[in-house]
């Protein structure tokens, strides 16, 4: 990767976390810590990897993905604003009456939602199901599905891994948000998933380790994904909960947070 | 003429002849096809055929994700197993997304016979009614099964049918049976009382009119294949013209068609009602003309109740 794409997909993930702090401060509070997680992995799939028409979000032969961890939506609605789904100024309305931006990813509200999510451990399954309509029809898009690492602890997550290993799935990638951190306490502390990479390769997955945080880890990759054949590919990221803003940073409480004034003003002066 | 023939390969024909005009049909399987009598289906679609193994959550997730790309999905399983086990699933991924797909719930009731009692939905219609947009389907036989079935693939909701897999007393003749979606058979004509009700109870429902009719009340009889959303229209019209009402059902009486009953008669039309049905009971190991009698659900208990019903009357 070259200096200045690099430049640009930092700017990138400095804009969309500008957006969502304000969203979420706008709100007063939410699910701020498993969102920054993942932003930078979302500013890369949907600046350089999914193939999609942000005008026609329905499109048959697009990429899909799946947020698993639904509680993750407003940085996915970040993304999705950034990219012209819709305007930006609809950030505002999370979680208000009648808004397009439940916490909570919803197909049915939101434009370029591929599947609706909240209670953990489903969206996999779907995506699995996605990946073989995808083969069945013989397209040529890719399915990719992100879970946290908590959410790892619902068997159903398994279930999926298991069937997506066994069908030799090449079509689906999976993207693990192991940001170290469920609501209760570290995630080694409560019910270890952990090793994520090897478990999963033991369903079946190629399994790729990566600093989620890293342009240059996360590129690389996805370049490695496109040369896996016959097995669903795992990207496991190392991140950080509540990556970027200090006030929420690595904090055990960032899961669902108050966030007030003086939180979105020192993030805005971070992320410049 | 009556035919008797086993359920579910009524439904493995018919969904072989709806599936090779349809491509968007495709079948799931939790380690039960066998037991479905699919068998056939797989052979004859082996790349529209999904068995995920023993894993029914993850079976009605993929569904929804093969219904998001288009696709109507079939997911099959014992009732319990089909409904119960992922009742989440079916909630959030299936009807909160707005999804499409088909449950096929099989062995209702006594019908899961030496399966025994964690093997016996009596709740199955009752939950799945509580899901906004769900559609419940029990037929009383496999004529009215074989009509359904196209009806069930256009439906553009989802839809849980509870289906018996071996023969059942037939009801309708297939050559004058014509399926009407939405709205109750009337079965029979009577004055004195209605007696409403749904699958393998149908067949003891016109018994019972037999019986009643010896002993000089003359009973309408339903045949409610629909629980959600019920013919309301035809309820009232029972209840307005007979006087008094008896639901029949092999199912808890909490939760499906008594209550559904009971629901619009409260609000429309109060009557007496009198509901025959498992009164609260886990299921339990046997033969189903057995279990019919152990939980009171047989021609003569119907009747029973009608005589009750009718003496209700003001």
């Amino acid at each position: 990767m070259d200096a200045h794409k690099l430049q640009r997909l930092e700017g990138l993930s400095k804009e969309a976390r500008r957006l969502l702090v304000q969203m979420l401060g706008t709100l007063g509070v939410g699910h701020v810590g498993g969102s920054l997680s993942i932003v930078d992995m979302l500013v890369y799939l949907y600046y350089e990897e999914l193939r999609i028409r942000p005008e026609e979000p329905r499109w048959s032969d697009r990429d899909r993905f799946v947020l698993s961890k639904g509680h993750a939506g407003p940085a996915l609605y970040t993304l999705l604003a950034m990219k012209g789904y819709f305007d930006k100024a609809e950030l505002a309305t999370l979680n208000q009456p009648g808004t397009h931006l439940p916490s909570h990813c919803d197909m049915k509200l939101t434009p370029g939602v591929d599947m609706t999510a909240g209670s953990l451990g489903q969206g996999i399954s779907a995506a699995v199901g996605m990946a073989l309509a995808g083969r069945l029809d013989r397209k040529d898009y890719r399915v990719f599905c992100l879970v946290g690492d908590g959410e790892m602890q619902e068997g159903q997550v398994w279930e999926a891994a298991m069937y997506a290993g066994n069908q030799h799935l090449d079509n689906f990638v999976l993207i693990v948000d192991d940001n170290g951190m469920q609501i209760d306490n570290y995630t080694d502390e409560i019910n270890a998933v952990r090793p994520i990479d090897k478990r999963l390769e033991a369903f079946g997955f190629a399994p790729i380790c990566i600093n989620g945080h890293d342009f240059h880890e996360i590129e690389a990759a996805f370049q490695l994904m496109h040369t896996i054949k016959r097995r669903p590919a795992a990207i496991i990221m190392s991140t950080v909960k509540g990556k970027g803003c200090s006030f929420c940073e690595g904090k055990l409480s960032c899961h669902s947070m108050p966030v007030t004034a003086a939180d979105v003003a020192s993030a805005m002066s971070e992320l410049q | 003429m009556l035919e008797s023939k086993e359920m579910r390969k009524v439904y493995c024909e018919t969904m072989m002849e709806l599936a090779a005009k349809d491509p968007r049909i495709v079948e799931l399987e939790a380690d039960l096809s066998g037991a479905h009598g699919m068998k056939p289906f797989q052979q004859a679609f082996p790349d529209r055929t999904f068995n995920v193994g023993i894993a029914e959550a993850n079976m009605v997730g993929v569904a929804a994700g093969l219904a998001s790309c288009g696709k109507i999905p079939f997911v099959h399983s014992f009732g319990t197993f089909a409904t119960r086990r992922c009742f989440d699933q079916i909630t959030i991924s299936v009807c909160y997304a707005g999804l499409n797909i088909k449950i096929v719930g099989s062995d209702p009731g006594v019908m899961a016979e030496l399966n025994g009692g964690t093997h016996m939905p009596l709740e199955d219609a009752g939950i799945m009614r509580t899901l906004p947009g769900m559609t419940i389907f029990e037929p009383a036989d496999s004529v009215q099964l074989r009509q359904a079935l196209p009806a069930i693939v256009e439906h553009p909701g989802t839809v849980y049918l509870r289906m018996p897999r071996r023969c059942t007393q037939s009801v309708f003749d297939a050559d004058s049976y014509t399926f009407h979606w939405g709205k109750a058979d009337t079965l029979r004509e009577g004055s004195d009382v209605t007696l409403i009700a749904s699958g393998v109870c149908v067949a003891n429902a016109l018994e019972a009119a037999k019986l009643l009719a010896e002993k000089g009340v003359q009973a309408r009889v339903l045949n409610m294949h629909t629980i959600k959303p019920l013919d309301e229209e035809a309820v009232v019209r029972a209840a307005k013209e007979t006087g008094a009402i008896v639901t029949a059902e092999n199912h808890n009486i909490i939760g499906a068609l008594g209550s559904a009953v009971a629901e619009v008669l409260c609000e429309q039309c109060p009557t007496p009602l009198e509901r025959v049905g498992i009164r609260d009971h886990f299921g339990q190991v046997g033969k189903a003309p057995y279990l019919m009698k152990v939980f009171g659900i047989t021609a003569e208990d119907i009747a029973a109740a009608a005589l009750k019903a009718v003496a209700r009357k003001a």
